[in-house]
């Protein structure tokens, strides 16, 4: 009898806990976009999605220059960060001796532990004078992407590589034994294995790179501009309102904008992680 | 140079001649003093208790025990007359020429057709229409093709386990090699399907050397040409018993050891 009752003792404590952060969750979606409405009626979508100036002063509420400035961020960084990450993947699940991987594998894990403000601080004493070099003030695109790429390498490499690991040997057995080379095996077989995880690595650290916040306002010039390559612009993401940019909370229209800034990148966010979710 | 099989028939396959071979993992000692002469176009099926070095002398046959780290090798094996391990062997080539199956059927998480053409494509044959034939023809000498040839496409791994183990033996041939060692191919698989690999294994033994590893004695005594028998030493390294004809080591063997084992004494 008591046995049973254990049993169901231990799985309603391991539903309730489940359906706490269930619900949780659905109480800030439903607080943001309560709060964010309003302003979508006054505005509209199109014009605050598709605007381009942002000036409160003259009830201009367009968001497209920081989103554009996130996604060219984002993107730019993927670009430098996926090759990268891989190929770190590759050495340290396949060609790194032991010895090597021991000193590499806490390196990498030790990128994650990293503040943001760390990185922004690093980007903005060393990156920042590197890049005005080429023109512009160093505040840009390329100087963000740069920092981003290394917050988000660590977790590209750690989940490829696991993923790399996890191919069976006898995949690569297989594949050496028909006279393939290390690398024809790796690319050939090891690889398309590992292709899904690969690619769950890279997807959770586009999250990354999407929601980060302290270290890109610190690099990218924090300027409500649409975004050049090197020069000055703005990425937006929405912790910027609260902690980074003094706009929020002045004026009610502006809070309740902030809100609905927080209702797209939750989607964004929800959508993101559904996607590698099965 | 022209090589006769049993049957006195032309031969392609590749023999095998072991010289004094021992083999170490670290310190430990896992094949000793061995000496056997295997003969081209025919098959050779290796039995024994486990632990006594079976497995690791077939994959000594290809190198594949390269890949462990501290193991050590005295003595040759000659392949047509050529140490595999001399320094002028380009290790790929001989895996080429000695193809393997192994115990758990291993197709590639890829399509059918993509597993069979992972070899000569790794060889530098891009061609598609020369792909499509060794295909083709790689399938067909394993007996598949006539139940995967609409759905090429597809993936290896939705292939029941003889099936898969076909693909695999298919995937050996596409790359033409010499020699096909088989690493207790069968263990996995349901008696139908062991039948279809036995089958299979008579037919490509006209043009392949074959050896085969397997704990089945019946297997052994069914599809082989010559048996060898090796057993653990008290230190447990392993050693040849006893070789000769499949019919003479299982009716009329010469070793107590060899006569115990295969009357199911031990083992």
């Amino acid at each position: 009898m008591t046995r049973y009752f254990t049993d169901k003792l231990a799985k309603y404590i391991v539903f309730i806990s489940g359906f706490t952060s269930f619900i949780i969750l659905l109480l800030i979606a439903l607080f943001i976009f309560r709060e964010g409405l309003p302003a979508f009626s006054e505005i509209g979508v199109f014009d605050f999605i598709f605007g381009g100036v942002w000036r409160p002063g003259i009830d201009q509420y367009g968001i497209l220059a920081m989103i554009v400035g996130s996604i060219a961020v984002t993107i730019v960084s993927m670009i430098m960060a996926v090759p990268l990450g891989i190929a770190c993947a590759i050495l340290l699940a396949e060609v790194a001796p032991s010895k090597i991987r021991s000193i590499l594998r806490p390196a990498v894990e030790l990128l994650v532990g990293i503040p943001s403000v760390v990185y922004g601080l690093v980007g903005l004493v060393l990156l920042v004078p590197l890049i005005s070099n080429i023109g512009g003030s160093g505040f840009s695109i390329l100087t963000a992407s740069i920092v981003l790429m290394v917050m988000v390498l660590p977790t590209i490499i750690s989940i490829s590589e696991d993923s790399i690991r996890a191919v069976p040997s006898s995949y690569r057995e297989g594949a050496l034994a028909l006279g393939a080379t290390k690398w024809q095996t790796i690319k050939g077989v090891v690889l398309p294995a590992a292709k899904s995880g690969i690619g769950a690595g890279i997807v959770l650290g586009m999250g990354r790179a999407i929601g980060e916040t302290m270290a890109m306002i610190m690099v990218i010039g924090n300027s409500i501009a649409f975004p050049r390559f090197t020069f000055r612009c703005r990425a937006y993401t929405d912790r910027q309102h609260s902690t980074g940019n003094k706009l929020c909370y002045r004026h009610p229209r502006e809070r309740a904008l902030c809100y609905r800034c927080r209702a797209l990148y939750f989607y964004i966010t929800v959508k993101q992680r559904s996607y590698y979710l099965p | 140079m022209t090589i006769y099989n049993f049957n006195g028939q032309t031969c392609r396959g590749g023999k095998i001649k072991v010289n004094n071979l021992n083999f170490y993992y670290g310190s430990f000692q896992a094949l000793r003093n061995i000496n056997l002469d295997i003969p081209g176009c025919a098959i050779t099926a290796i039995i024994g208790p486990s632990g006594c070095g079976k497995s690791s002398f077939l994959r000594l046959l290809n190198r594949m025990n390269d890949l462990i780290y501290g193991s050590r090798i005295e003595g040759t094996i000659e392949l047509d007359g050529k140490n595999i391990f001399d320094k002028t062997v380009d290790v790929v080539d001989l895996r080429k020429n000695v193809g393997m199956v192994f115990q758990k059927p291993n197709p590639f998480p890829i399509s059918i057709f993509d597993n069979i053409a992972f070899g000569p494509k790794q060889h530098g044959k891009k061609n598609k229409m020369e792909l499509e034939e060794i295909v083709e023809n790689s399938l067909k000498q394993a007996a598949l093709w006539d139940e995967v040839k609409d759905k090429l496409g597809q993936s290896a791994l939705a292939l029941s386990g003889g099936q898969q183990q076909r693909l695999c033996i298919a995937r050996v041939l596409s790359v033409e090699p010499e020699v096909i060692l088989m690493d207790e191919p069968c263990s996995a698989l349901d008696p139908m399907a062991t039948l279809k690999i036995e089958d299979l294994m008579r037919t490509l033994a006209k043009n392949y050397t074959i050896i085969i590893v397997t704990h089945n004695m019946q297997q052994a005594a069914r599809v082989s040409d010559t048996t060898a028998f090796f057993m653990m030493e008290p230190d447990r390294a392993g050693s040849l018993v006893e070789y000769g004809s499949t019919s003479e080591i299982f009716t009329n063997p010469k070793d107590k050891r060899t006569e115990d084992y295969i009357t199911g004494r031990f083992g």
